[in-house]
C-alpha cells in the first residue's frame, strides 16, 4: 500500500473547499430570501399607503369613523377589534392547550394519546372558511341561547357583557379564534414536554413527588417553549381572516361590551378590497394591510419581551 | 436485622424477562455495591427497590421485596411515601431548572417536612454540608444550579436526595460522567454517608466498587451470581465466573 500522493489529496481538499462553498452560499441564499420577502412586502404596502398616509397623517391611527362615501377612514375600531380578538383567544386557549398536552404526555396511555394527538394536527388543517361556517351554523345560535343569557345574568353588572345577546360579535369571533389556535399551539407544546428529558420526571418521583408535582417540574423546564407556542397562537389569532370576518359582525365601533359586534384589520381588507372605488379608499385599506405588519410586530415584540423578564428569574441563567 | 430482604425476584420489560430469580439480604448501614456487565440488570434491579420502573409501561415485577419487613412490591404500597424512603442519585446529574436553594428545598417542601423558613433554610444547609457542598455554594444559593460543575451538580443531587431524609440511597453509576477529582469527592462521600444511611451503589468501575463498599454483588445475565464482602470478592470469589469478570476477562 502506498500513500495517497499528494496530487489526489490537494484535488480533495480543493474539492471539499468548493463543496462548502457552494453549501454555505446556498444556505445563505434561503436565508436572505426570508429577508428579502419581509422588505419587498414592506415596500410594496408602504408604496401603496403612501396617498392615505398623506392624506390622513396620525390621524388615520386614532380616528373611528369608517366612511368610504364621505371618503373618513379611520383605523382604531379595526386595531381595538383585532387585538382585543386576539387577547381573548389567547387567554381561552392556552389554559386549555397546556391541559390537552399536559394530559397526552403525561397521563394519557398511548392507546389514547395517539389518537387524541392525531386529532389535534387535524383540527389544525381545517381551513378557517369551515371554522366560519360552524360557528355562524353551531357555535353561534348555541352560545345566543345557552351560553350568552347566563353569562348576562351572573356578569351583566360589569361593562363586559351587556346589549343584546345575538350570538354574532367580538365574544363568539375571540372564542372561535380560540378554537382555531388551540390545536396548534397544543402540538407545539406537546412536542415541548415530549422533549423534557426524563430523568426530570424521575428526580422528581424519587423525592417523593406526586404526579401533579411532577408535572409542575415539567412545565418549569418547558417554560419558555410555551410561551413560544404562545406567541405563535398569537400570531395566528391576530392574522386570522376568514372565520372572524364571518362571525365578528363586522361594524367598525368601539365597545367594551363582548356581546356587540366589532371588525378587525384582517376583515375590513378581505371585505372591501374588491369594492374599493378610488384611489384614497384603496390607500387606505393598504395603509390597513401596514398596520396590521406592525400591529403583529409590536405584540409579538411585547409577548417576547414580557417571557425574557419573567423567564429571566428561573431560567438556567447562572 | 438486614434493611432489605428480596426473594425470588423476576422482572420483566413486556416479553424480555430482565431479572431471574433475585434473592438477596442488604443489611443496615452498609455500601452494598452492584457490579456486572452492561445490561446485566443491575439498574433494573435498583430500580424496583424504589418502584422506579413503575414509570416504565409495560413492566412487571414478580416475588417479594421487603424493606423493614413489609413487601413494597405489591400493587397496594404507597410509592410516594416509599419513594421518600428510598432516595435515589442518578447516573446523570438532573438538578431542577431552580436556585441552588430550591433545588435542596423542593423534596423538604413537597413533603411539608418542615415548620417554618428558618427550619427550611437550617435542613437545607445540612443537606448540603451532608453532600460536602455547602463551603463550595453557601455564597451563592439564588444562583441557578446550571451554573455549578457537573461534579457539584451531582453532590446538589445527592443533597437534594439526603434533605427528604431518606433510610437508604440508591445511586445508579452518580460517578460515571464525572473527572476523577470530582469521583473521589463523591466517593469519599459515600463512605461518609453509611453512618446514617444504607447505601447501594450501582458502579461499572471495579475499583471503585472495592474501594467505597463493604459488600459487592456481581449481576450477570439477570442473575444475581455471588453476593459477598467486597474483600473477599475481589480477593478470592467463590464463582469462577466473578473471577474472570474482576480480572477483566471479559465484560
Amino acid at each position: 500500500m502506498s500513500q495517497p500522493d499528494n496530487k489526489t489529496e490537494e484535488a480533495r481538499s480543493k474539492g471539499v473547499l468548493t463543496a462548502d462553498t457552494i453549501y454555505r452560499a446556498l444556505l445563505l441564499g434561503c436565508a436572505s430570501l426570508i429577508i428579502v420577502i419581509v422588505l419587498a412586502m414592506l415596500v410594496v404596502i408602504g408604496q401603496g399607503s403612501l396617498l392615505s398616509i398623506r392624506e390622513f397623517g396620525f390621524h388615520f391611527l386614532i380616528g373611528s369613523v369608517w366612511d368610504p362615501v364621505k371618503g373618513e377612514f379611520g383605523a382604531l375600531p379595526f386595531i381595538y377589534g383585532t387585538v382585543v380578538s386576539s387577547v381573548i383567544a389567547v387567554l381561552i386557549a392556552t389554559p386549555l392547550s397546556i391541559g390537552v398536552a399536559v394530559f397526552l404526555v403525561e397521563q394519557a396511555p398511548r392507546s389514547l394519546a395517539r389518537p387524541i394527538g392525531f386529532l389535534v394536527e387535524l383540527l389544525a388543517a381545517i381551513p378557517s372558511v369551515v371554522y366560519g361556517l360552524w360557528a355562524i351554523f353551531v357555535l353561534a345560535p348555541l352560545l345566543r341561547v345557552y351560553v350568552q343569557p347566563p353569562l348576562q345574568a351572573a356578569l351583566g353588572w360589569t361593562p363586559f357583557f351587556k346589549g343584546t345577546a345575538t350570538g354574532i360579535g367580538m365574544f363568539t369571533g375571540g372564542l372561535i379564534l380560540a378554537i382555531m389556535i388551540t390545536p396548534i399551539i397544543t402540538a407545539v407544546v406537546r412536542d415541548i414536554l415530549e422533549a423534557v428529558p426524563v430523568t426530570q420526571r424521575e428526580a422528581a418521583l424519587a423525592l417523593g413527588a406526586t404526579k401533579w408535582e411532577t408535572t409542575k417540574i415539567v412545565l418549569a423546564n418547558a417554560s419558555s417553549g410555551i410561551a413560544g407556542a404562545v406567541i405563535l397562537g398569537l400570531g395566528r389569532a391576530i392574522g386570522e381572516t376568514m372565520a372572524v370576518t364571518m362571525i365578528i359582525g363586522n361594524r367598525p365601533q368601539i365597545s367594551v361590551s363582548l356581546f356587540e359586534p366589532g371588525y378587525t384589520i384582517a376583515s375590513v381588507i378581505a371585505n372591501e378590497f374588491t369594492e374599493a372605488t378610488g384611489d384614497l379608499y384603496l390607500s387606505a385599506l393598504v395603509e390597513m394591510g401596514l398596520i396590521l405588519f406592525v400591529v403583529t410586530f409590536v405584540v409579538t415584540a411585547v409577548a417576547k419581551l414580557l417571557i425574557l423578564s419573567v423567564g429571566r428569574k428561573t431560567r438556567r441563567t447562572a | 436485622m438486614s434493611k432489605i430482604r428480596v426473594t425470588n425476584l423476576d422482572f420483566f420489560y413486556a416479553k424480555v424477562q430482565a431479572l431471574h430469580g433475585i434473592s438477596i439480604e442488604i443489611p443496615q448501614n452498609e455500601v452494598v455495591a452492584f457490579i456486572g456487565p452492561s445490561g446485566c440488570g443491575k439498574s433494573t434491579f435498583l430500580r424496583t427497590l424504589n418502584r422506579m420502573n413503575d414509570t416504565i409501561p409495560n413492566t412487571r415485577a414478580d416475588g417479594e421485596i421487603l424493606i423493614d419487613g413489609v413487601n413494597i412490591n405489591d400493587s397496594k404500597t404507597d410509592v410516594v411515601a416509599l419513594r421518600r424512603k428510598v432516595g435515589m442519585v442518578f447516573q446523570k446529574s438532573n438538578p431542577f431548572p431552580k436556585s441552588i436553594f430550591d433545588n435542596v428545598a423542593y423534596g423538604i417542601q413537597i413533603n411539608g417536612l418542615h415548620s417554618n423558613k428558618a427550619d427550611l433554610a437550617a435542613r437545607v444547609e445540612k443537606a448540603l454540608t451532608d453532600a460536602a457542598l455547602w463551603n463550595e455554594v453557601k455564597d451563592r444559593l439564588n444562583t441557578s444550579a446550571f451554573g455549578l460543575s457537573g461534579g457539584q451538580q451531582q453532590r446538589l443531587c445527592i443533597a437534594r436526595a439526603l434533605a427528604v431524609q431518606p433510610e437508604i440511597v440508591l445511586m445508579d453509576e452518580p460517578a460515571s460522567a464525572l473527572d476523577p477529582m470530582a469521583t473521589q469527592k463523591i466517593e469519599e462521600l459515600v463512605v461518609e454517608l453509611k453512618r446514617d444511611y444504607t447505601i447501594i451503589i450501582v458502579t461499572h468501575n471495579m475499583q471503585q466498587a472495592a474501594r467505597v463498599s463493604d459488600k459487592t454483588a456481581f449481576f450477570m445475565l439477570g442473575k444475581l451470581v455471588e453476593f459477598n464482602p467486597t474483600q473477599k470478592m475481589f480477593t478470592n470469589p467463590n464463582e469462577k465466573l466473578t473471577e474472570d469478570y474482576i480480572t477483566g476477562r471479559f465484560g
